[in-house]
């Protein structure tokens, strides 16, 4: 099991100029460990972080984009896993932050908690690649080979909460900061 | 008197609105009043992206993160799921200033029976519903009715809002 925020600093070691959609905890924390404009946060809706990356992703199939979702989240949008395979972005890798909780919602264990594989969801959904890490050291040997490969590639990501970060709900859900996005996109 | 095909509605002209509007990405669940004359032939066309969704409220967002590349998109769905995308097009369309265009069928709505009329309960609530979710709407029935959609997704986009054109009858060829 890894600390979220220890492998979310793995993945920000490794981004160049690639977009990062994250909802909810990992959004807290990934705009603190690697602030950037091409941060998308504003995903409204429980669920829906791995559909606002689907339309960016084939919106901009040049730019590389990772999701940053939750379990909880996947287990409300799991149809989005085979819309993602159907439509087959080369450049979408969707990470799921697996830590078993509602987080966010008061800390209560997901359905079938330990019982499930988001890897073998992914799997059968169709996407191309299927990686899992419960450990740094393996996630930080992959994870550059996986930003480059093409997918749509599904990456399940073992952790548990680390360090606390602090609340900045008016960045994460800040419509100037979804436009900030737009133009620093439309520039990039 | 107008044979039966000019005072139809025509898909192919709801296509080439579309295409006017400069929609290129359409996102789409198959709904039985545009799925025959809209749907089918979007699919074939090599001008178009489909995006098949499994589910609406996927598509709601598809469409802002497709907003947020710079592209313009059209969710093409049944009344029915617009009514399951509430909180989605609260929070994603609505309050995030996302100009998601719609275009929804309207499934057993009676011809020349404005909705809010019909003797379906379903059919009676979607303006309503659309109204208290402070969604434009737009009824598009006959065919000079089909003159409306530019104009609509050229003030969605230039507003930043959602919008949403009833489809009340099934399109003809």
């Amino acid at each position: 099991m890894m600390k979220r925020d220890e492998c979310l600093k793995v993945l920000a070691g490794h981004r160049t100029n690639e977009v990062v959609v994250a909802v909810y905890t990992a959004a807290q924390e990934w705009i603190q460990i690697c602030p950037s404009d091409l941060n998308y946060t504003l995903t409204g809706a429980m669920g829906q972080g791995s559909s606002h990356a689907l339309g960016i992703a084939l919106g901009r199939p040049d730019r590389r984009v990772v999701v940053l979702d939750g379990d909880g989240s996947l287990l409300m949008n799991l149809g989005s896993l085979v819309t993602i395979a159907n439509a087959a972005p080369e450049n979408l890798v969707h990470c799921v932050c697996h830590n078993g909780n509602y987080e966010t919602n008061g800390d209560v264990s997901i359905p079938r908690r330990g019982k499930l594989s988001f890897a073998s969801f992914a799997r059968e959904a169709g996407y191309r690649n299927i990686f899992t890490f419960d450990n740094l050291p393996e996630w930080e040997k992959s994870v550059a080979g996986i930003l480059g490969e093409p997918g749509p590639t599904f990456v399940d990501l073992q952790v548990e909460p680390g360090n606390p970060y602090k609340k900045d709900l008016i960045r994460l859900y800040s419509v100037e900061y979804r436009d900030r996005f737009r133009r620093a996109l439309a520039a990039a | 008197m107008e044979s039966r095909l000019e005072s139809s509605l025509r898909g192919i002209e709801l296509i080439e609105a579309i295409k006017r509007a400069g929609i290129r990405f359409v996102v789409a669940l198959p709904d039985r009043t545009t799925s025959e004359y809209v749907l089918k032939p979007l699919l074939r066309d090599p001008e178009m992206r489909v995006i098949q969704v499994c589910k609406e409220d996927e598509g709601v967002s598809i469409c802002a993160g497709l907003y947020a590349t710079g592209q313009r998109a059209l969710l093409l769905m049944q009344y029915t799921g617009l009514l399951d995308s509430a909180n989605a097009l609260c929070h994603i369309a609505v309050d995030a200033n996302n100009p998601v265009c719609m275009m929804v069928g309207l499934l057993k709505k009676e011809p020349d029976i404005i909705p809010t009329q019909s003797k379906f309960y379903v059919v009676r609530v979607v303006e309503p519903v659309l109204d208290a979710l402070q969604i434009d709407h737009h009824l598009i029935e006959h065919p000079g009715d089909v003159e409306k959609i530019v104009p609509a997704i050229e003030a969605a986009y230039q507003s930043s809002k959602p919008v949403v054109m009833l489809i009340g009858r099934e399109p003809q060829p």
